[in-house]
């Protein structure tokens, strides 16, 4: 039973790492630009969630809609402001242009909430249910679950929308969809947006139940890249399973050989992963 | 704009008029002052060997690639600064080079994605109207973009500038990688759309092939036009040449 509810807390995590692991390879895929602030843009939410909370006395129901618009802002912001200016230096502008935002983003926030750790209260959706003998955590059910249909309904978006064909058009061939009239700028901005906006979630829906710290970003970001690789670049599906997959994995080997090994396992398969199968699970060779 | 007597045939109407373009890519020039002319309902081939400047031309018809000088004209208007969307939404279509098509939606949603800017009715209705060419892929409208063959592809790139229900098409070498039957497929839509009053400029390294379906011809070559012949004249073939070679 015991490991039962190993593999449910994996799989409840792994839907976040699905999410914010989601508007990562959307941006990727739309216009090869690797955000190296991702997992900043995902701490940025989870002090929303801790700001609005301390604050305002507001729980998730607020939080959570707030720190998806205030990301999608900030990700709209950053497309025009940085990388549509990056984007058509070398490769090595992309890189620093993102890595250097994402030290800003740290920095400022340490500045301003210190490095001190910071949590949200472990029962604020209200106490432990026992079923079946599983220990079901509110928030991280409620977490884990609104992650998963919201990375199913962004995989939706994009494939039986006109919004998502003209964003997957932009992402295949720009100069084809420039030529049926659509303007790459907005459907790019508006894929940063999204993007963010999936961190913005993502990262207020774990603030239920995760520390909160200025640099929490970091290694939330290596669980991005690793989900995004295993998941094959641009895969939104792929990421959903690779999210999942590596909440479980880690999850386990927590439970196996001691939480502070976990990362080591995680590391180890997504080599390997890499190294049969370079293209990622799902991705395309 | 127009030229000839106002009593003229609907084909002596300027549609295009292209005068002392110029244009490349950075600091290379491509492009050293193109001067041609195309009429409505007009069919020309624009001819020339590699690296003359007829996918570089159609590129900066179409908005993609910006000029550095010269004057474009299309029906009446001022193109110099148009981009590709606004070069779409006059009518003046350009279908690429290599049966460029979005291969990971279904070839309804390319078509659809193609008049994305229009009414939904109206949208269905040109879908059906490009489809109508193209039977071949009018069946297959559920499969995926990328499980056509090439020449199928082809024909889903045509399709798709035609529901934009283009005044002039641009197709660059949409024989490119065909068969020869699936050449004469795709070419003889130039000719039922010169029927119904399309123009089209037709970029081709099959010389007889894009002879047979044109009015007029011009040749590029080294981005300046060395040639500007009916498509009905004879010893075509050995004007070319010299004018390729510069003799």
């Amino acid at each position: 039973m015991i490991l039962g509810q190993v593999v449910l807390n994996g799989f409840l995590v792994g839907a976040v790492y699905a999410l914010f692991s989601s508007g990562l390879t959307l941006i990727w895929g739309m216009m090869n630009v690797v955000n190296f602030a991702h997992g900043d843009f995902v701490m940025i939410a989870m002090y929303v969630a801790f700001v609005v909370f301390t604050a305002l006395h507001l729980g998730p129901a607020v939080f959570v809609p707030l720190a998806a618009v205030l990301l999608f802002l900030l990700g709209v912001l950053v497309y025009f402001s940085l990388v549509r200016h990056v984007m058509r230096g070398p490769m090595l502008a992309q890189i620093l242009g993102t890595f250097g935002l994402a030290l800003v983003l740290r920095y400022a926030t340490l500045w301003v909430f210190s490095a001190n750790f910071v949590s949200l209260p472990d029962n604020l959706l209200g106490p432990v249910v026992t079923v079946a003998g599983l220990r079901l955590e509110p928030s991280r059910v409620v977490a884990g679950l609104a992650a998963l249909t919201l990375t199913i309904g962004l995989h939706l978006l994009l494939t039986r929308t006109a919004l998502g064909s003209r964003l997957l058009a932009v992402a295949e061939d720009r100069n084809a969809a420039m030529l049926v009239g659509i303007r790459p700028d907005p459907m790019q901005a508006l894929a940063w947006g999204i993007g963010a906006a999936c961190t913005g979630v993502a990262g207020a829906l774990i603030a239920l139940f995760f520390y909160i710290s200025p640099t929490v970003g970091e290694s939330l970001a290596l669980i991005a890249f690793v989900v995004v690789c295993l998941g094959g670049f641009g895969s939104v599906p792929g990421a959903l399973v690779a999210g999942l997959l590596i909440g479980v994995i880690e999850s386990l080997s927590a439970f196996w050989i001691g939480p502070a090994n976990k990362d080591v396992v995680v590391f180890i398969l997504f080599l390997a992963v890499l190294w049969f199968r370079p293209q990622g699970l799902l991705g395309k060779a | 704009m127009t030229e000839g007597s106002a009593a003229g045939a609907h084909a002596d109407k300027e549609l295009l008029a292209v005068h002392a373009l110029e244009a490349g890519y950075g600091k290379i020039g491509v492009l050293h002052g193109v001067t041609l002319r195309v009429a409505a309902g007009e069919v020309v081939a624009l001819l020339g060997p590699n690296g003359a400047g007829k996918t570089t031309l159609l590129r900066t018809l179409s908005g993609l690639l910006p000029r550095t000088a010269g004057e474009v004209r299309f029906d009446g208007r001022d193109m110099r600064d148009a981009g590709p969307r606004e070069a779409a939404r006059a009518g003046l279509v350009h279908v690429v080079e290599g049966h460029r098509v979005f291969t990971q939606i279904s070839v309804n949603d390319n078509l659809l994605l193609a008049g994305y800017d229009l009414p939904r009715g109206e949208r269905a209705a040109r879908v059906d109207e490009a489809l109508s060419f193209f039977p071949e892929i009018a069946a297959k409208r559920l499969d995926r973009g990328g499980a056509l063959s090439g020449g199928q592809q082809q024909m889903l790139a045509v399709a798709q500038g035609l529901v934009r229900r283009p005044r002039l098409l641009m197709l660059d070498e949409p024989s490119a990688g065909l068969s020869p039957v699936l050449v004469d497929r795709v070419l003889d839509v130039v000719t039922r759309l010169r029927a119904q009053g399309t123009a089209v400029l037709l970029v081709e390294q099959l010389i007889d092939k894009a002879l047979a379906v044109s009015d007029r011809v011009y040749a590029l070559a080294q981005g300046q036009v060395v040639l500007s012949a009916s498509a009905a004249e004879t010893d075509l073939h050995h004007r070319l040449e010299r004018a390729y070679f510069g003799a």
